[in-house]
Formats: C-alpha cells, sequence, structure tokens
C-alpha cells in the first residue's frame, strides 16, 4: 500500500497513508502516555503509604509502634504523650456495631428488590438505595446535628436513662449522659450511610446466583421465601460477606458525620451514649489547630494507621470475592 | 413437612418484613431531603448567591451576608480536579482495558482498588504533604489536587469496565483495515464507550463535590473572595462541603440557617449529577 502511494503524483495521497514509521512511532507514543498514566496511579498508592508513614513515623519511633498503639493517654496539651488506642477502639466499636445494625435491614431490601418487586419497583428501590450513598457526608452530619440528636436524646435516650436511673442504677455509668451527641447516635448514622454498600453488593451476589438453583427448588414445591432462603441464600453467602466487610471499611474511614456527631473526646469510651472520637475523627478536629510536630506526626501515624486497617479490610473482601466468582463460574 | 397452609402464612410474614425492612431503609433519605429542604429554604435567598460571608457579626447584626466566594470556590477547585483527574484516570483505564498484556497490569488493578478503598480523609493528607507544606500555605491548587485523588481511581475503574463492554470484534476489524492500534483506540472504541465514560467521570465528579474532609487542610476555607482570580488557585478557597462543615459546627445561630442552605445547593448539585449519569447509563442499556 505504502510503495503504491509513494508512486502517487497526488500529493494528498501521501497524506491519506501514513509510513509505516508513523505507524509504529504513533503506538509507541500512545503506549507509553496511557501506560505512564496507569503508572501513577501505582506511584500514587504507594506515594500515600510511604508520605503516612514517612509523616508518622516520628512519632512511631518516639513511642515504639506497640506503645503508639495500646497506649490509651491522648494530651496535646500538657503531656505531649499520644497515643492512638482510644481512637483505634472508638472506631472497632462504632463502625460494627453499624455494621450490626445495618446488616439485616440492607440484605431484606437487596433480597425484596431482587426476588419479590416488580422490576420497575426494583429500579426505583435500587435507584433510591443509591441515593443514599450519594448524600455528602456533611449534608448527613448537619441533620444529625440539629434534627436526629436532638430527638434522639428526647425520644429515645433520656426515656431509657430514666428507666435505667430508676429500676437498674447500676446501668448508668455505661449508659453515660444522654446529651444526644455520642457513641450511639454517631452508630446509628453510620448504620444508615453504609446500607447501600451492602445492599448493592448484596442484591448483585443474589442475581448471580444461577436460575437452575432456584427452578429446581420450585420444582420441588417450595415457597418463594423457601427458595430464597434455602437456594439463593446459601449460594450468594460469600458475595454477602464480601459486600458486608467492604461495608465495615466504609465505617472505618467515614470522618464527617461522624466527626460532628461523636461528641469528641480523647478518652478511652465507656459509655454508649457518651462522648467519643474516631481515627479520622480525631484528624477532622486536631489536624488544623496542631502545631507541636510531635502532635502532626502522631496525627499522620493515626493516618498510617487507618491506611493499614483500610487496607486490610479492602484486600480481605478481595480474597473472599475472589474465591466466591472462581466457585461461582464453577458451578454454572 | 410443615402443612401447607402454614408455609403459605411463613411466606407471607416474611414478604412483609422484607417490605417493612425496604421502607425502614429509604425512610430516612426522604426525611432527610424534607428537613434540608424545610430549614434551608428561607436562608436561600438573593444575598446568598451575591454576598461574602464575612465575619459572624456581619450575620448577627443583619447585614447581608452570603457564600458567592464558596460557590466560585468550589467551581474552581472542583473543576481544576476535574481536569487533572479525567485524562490520567481514562488513561489508566486505558491501559486496564487495552493493554491486558502488560506486566503491571494486575499490579495497576490492584493500586486502584486500594486507592479506591482508601477513605478520603487519608487522601487529603497525602495532598497536605504533597502541596501544602512545600507552598507553606493553604492554596485552591492543593485541594484540587486532593479531589483528584478521590475521582482518580473511580475514574480509572469505569474506563477499564465501559471500554470493556465494547466487543473485541470492533478492534480485529480496525486492526485488519491496517489501522494503527492507537487510532482504533482513540477513533473507535473510545467513541462506543462514550455514555459509559462520561458516567463514570459524573459519578466520581460527584462523589468528589461531597467531600469535605480533604479540603479542611488543604483548600482550607475563607471567608472572603481573593482579590484576584489566581488567589483561587494560590491562597485559601471556600469550599461547599467544607464551608457547610464550618457553619454547622460554629456557635452562630445565623450561620446555621446558611449551613442548611448551602445543604440544600450541594445536595441539589449532587443529585442532579447523579441523576443525569443514572439517565445515561438507562439510555445506553436501552439502545443496547
Amino acid at each position: 500500500m505504502s510503495e503504491l502511494s509513494k508512486q502517487s503524483p497526488d500529493g494528498d495521497e501521501l497524506k491519506k497513508e501514513p509510513g509505516i514509521l508513523y505507524r509504529w512511532l504513533g503506538d509507541k507514543i500512545f503506549s507509553v502516555v496511557v501506560i505512564s498514566l496507569g503508572i501513577s496511579i501505582i506511584l500514587l498508592a504507594l506515594g500515600m503509604a510511604w508520605v503516612l508513614y514517612d509523616e508518622g513515623s516520628l512519632a512511631l519511633h518516639k513511642f515504639g509502634f506497640f506503645e503508639f498503639l495500646t497506649n490509651t493517654t491522648w494530651d496535646p496539651a500538657v503531656q505531649l504523650v499520644f497515643g492512638a488506642w482510644p481512637f483505634l477502639f472508638g472506631t472497632i466499636i462504632t463502625s460494627s456495631v453499624a455494621l450490626l445494625i445495618s446488616f439485616f435491614p440492607a440484605l431484606a431490601v437487596a433480597i425484596f428488590s431482587a426476588e419479590y418487586a416488580p422490576k420497575w419497583l426494583s429500579s426505583i428501590i435500587d435507584n433510591l438505595v443509591q441515593l443514599i450513598a450519594a448524600i455528602p457526608s456533611v449534608v448527613i452530619g448537619i441533620w444529625g446535628i440539629f434534627i436526629l440528636a436532638p430527638w434522639l436524646r428526647d425520644a429515645v435516650y433520656v426515656p431509657i436513662y430514666e428507666w435505667a436511673e430508676a429500676s437498674y442504677p447500676a446501668l448508668l455509668p455505661i449508659l453515660g449522659n444522654p446529651i444526644g451527641y455520642g457513641m450511639a447516635t454517631a452508630t446509628i448514622v453510620l448504620a444508615l450511610m453504609i446500607v447501600p454498600y451492602t445492599t448493592s453488593l448484596a442484591k448483585d451476589a443474589i442475581q448471580a446466583v444461577p436460575k437452575d438453583q432456584r427452578e429446581a427448588m420450585w420444582a420441588l414445591g417450595s415457597t418463594r421465601w423457601e427458595v430464597i432462603r434455602m437456594a439463593v441464600l446459601p449460594y450468594a453467602r460469600g458475595g454477602i460477606v464480601a459486600g458486608a466487610i467492604l461495608s465495615l471499611g466504609r465505617a472505618i474511614g467515614e470522618t464527617m458525620a461522624v466527626a460532628m456527631l461523636i461528641g469528641n473526646k480523647n478518652t478511652l469510651p465507656f459509655s454508649v451514649f457518651g462522648a467519643a472520637a474516631t481515627m479520622p475523627s480525631v484528624i477532622v478536629n486536631e489536624f488544623r489547630e496542631a502545631v507541636e510536630s510531635l502532635h502532626l506526626s502522631s496525627l499522620m501515624a493515626i493516618g498510617f494507621l487507618l491506611f493499614i486497617i483500610s487496607l486490610i479490610v479492602n484486600l480481605t473482601a478481595a480474597y473472599i470475592n475472589r474465591k466466591i466468582s472462581v466457585g461461582g463460574s464453577n458451578a454454572v | 413437612m410443615k402443612s401447607l397452609k402454614r408455609r403459605r402464612i411463613h411466606e407471607k410474614i416474611m414478604e412483609g418484613l422484607l417490605i417493612v425492612a425496604t421502607i425502614v431503609v429509604l425512610a430516612p433519605l426522604v426525611i432527610i431531603f424534607a428537613h434540608v429542604i424545610i430549614e434551608g429554604v428561607s436562608a436561600l435567598n438573593y444575598d446568598f448567591f451575591t454576598e461574602e460571608l464575612g465575619s459572624p457579626s456581619r450575620a448577627m447584626l443583619g447585614e447581608p451576608t452570603g457564600l458567592v466566594h464558596t460557590i466560585l470556590g468550589t467551581v474552581v477547585v472542583d473543576l481544576l480536579a476535574l481536569a487533572i483527574a479525567v485524562p490520567i484516570g481514562i488513561g489508566a483505564g486505558i491501559m486496564l482495558s487495552e493493554y491486558p498484556e502488560h506486566a503491571l497490569n494486575p499490579t495497576l488493578r490492584i493500586m486502584n482498588d486500594t486507592l479506591n478503598g482508601m477513605p478520603a480523609i487519608l487522601k487529603g493528607l497525602f495532598a497536605f504533604v504533597l502541596i501544602v507544606k512545600p507552598m507553606g500555605t493553604f492554596s485552591g491548587i492543593s485541594g484540587s489536587v486532593a479531589l483528584c485523588f478521590v475521582m482518580l481511581p473511580i475514574i480509572a475503574r469505569t474506563t477499564e469496565s465501559a471500554l470493556q463492554g465494547i466487543s473485541w470484534t470492533i478492534r480485529e476489524a480496525g486492526l485488519a483495515l491496517g489501522i494503527p492500534r492507537w487510532r482504533v483506540v482513540l477513533s473507535t472504541v473510545v467513541p462506543a464507550a462514550k455514555t459509559g465514560l462520561v458516567t463514570g467521570v459524573l459519578l466520581a465528579f460527584a462523589r468528589a463535590a461531597g467531600e469535605a474532609a480533604p479540603l479542611l487542610f488543604t483548600s482550607f476555607g475563607n471567608n472572603y473572595l481573593p482579590n484576584s482570580w489566581l488567589g483561587f488557585f494560590f491562597e485559601p478557597v471556600d469550599t461547599l462541603p467544607q464551608r457547610l462543615y464550618s457553619l454547622a459546627i460554629s456557635p452562630y445561630e445565623e450561620w446555621h440557617g446558611m449551613g442548611w442552605a448551602a445543604a440544600i445547593v450541594l445536595f441539589s448539585f449532587v443529585i442532579l449529577t447523579f441523576v443525569t449519569a443514572r439517565y445515561l447509563t438507562r439510555h445506553k442499556m436501552q439502545q443496547s
């Protein structure tokens, strides 16, 4: 082709038929550009890990990794001693309880949407669930501060507190002061915020269950619920669990709404209604005001811990998911 | 086996419970939406879009205050973030989809997913070290870089799946005609996946536009408009999510109303972007 075009007297023809060099160069440049852009994302992820470690290393070296992790004192004002345990503990409790509260309702929505609802209703439900995930965290935060927390205090916490005061005074220290802003409120809001992740991943897993699986149960004369309970849910189990773990990851990293509602107290939380703090919330609250380099470094070290925990959670979910999808394809 | 009647009753009970759970889960969306509108609509007046916030005394003395600097700042910071994230994210997505044989591809996929799963606040800390520390000041640019870290993995992932949705026969046909690989990708595959790409970019944009945490230590916030347009890039800049947070936790009653109004603006923007993305996806599905 290129030989022909070279012989052509028409100059335009030459332009239309690019030579081998042009094609080779074009492909080379394109692949180099695209691959460099891809590599930049790899460097970004590695850079983030390195920077968080490097910036936190002052604190990690001064206190020692284990000591930093387990120390319960966080005192940026007087002693300049920093331990991450109150925040680690606060994060673990709030996010795991949020998952416990939200898991079954979220799964129920997934089952209803996938198995019971007609197509039009199912699509409306899916869109609304996704819309919950799209609400900015600060918007949920402002709603929590001015509407939810006062309502929970008056309608739920105070009655429980008064009941405990009258009947079981021993419970009072565990309950803490029902001021409305604290662990319980933050956990409830977190539960609401992670529902969409559990629901959509669970629905994907349920929809991936092969038809034969259900038809076999139908043929045995089962009711719809029996089909779901005995044929669908056991099969989709892995995907549902992976979804729950990913939701846990979301809850661990959730920042603004928690920082606005948890009450922010730097000591180990002992009470249900009382103020506490999580790893993201302490970073939000103190980073802008931190002047001491050790304080800044300790906050960065908390960021590094958060990185590691998120990494473990994400890799676990990905591992379970991969194992399941392999199992799924074998079964089909 | 239990009697048929009992099994049918059981079936009905379970269906009822599922419906109740669905209503319980979806109700907060309606409640939050209603509260945001009711509480914020009164503060959403002309001044809101034309005046600066200024000091708290301004609101307390009843002088006109607004968030014009916040809205402009949000537009500048978000668009700059998008401008950085789109070429890199789409490029990485093309690498994932079009160069599956490349040795770094599995690593890129893992790293991209890792980045996607990381809390946004960590991306803010990273941008702080990368931009704010060397520059010595909080700035709009650092906010854009932080938001770009939020958008990147989403764009890369959605680009990859949009491109993979295009049949390999199209690529093979192009290559068989002697068209170089880069032209096949850029003029055949990418245009065919256009809707999917736009949807991914919109979803990434909506997600990043609602983030406050990474902006608190990067663009930081400012109660006034900068003196020149350059100020939006090199000085501390206000953005809606971060301003909403500051207004909500402030002790001034007058500012709380403005916080709700900011929530309306932010919420509407996110919903609009989200609905557009959903519409595009559905449109595409109907076409195919």
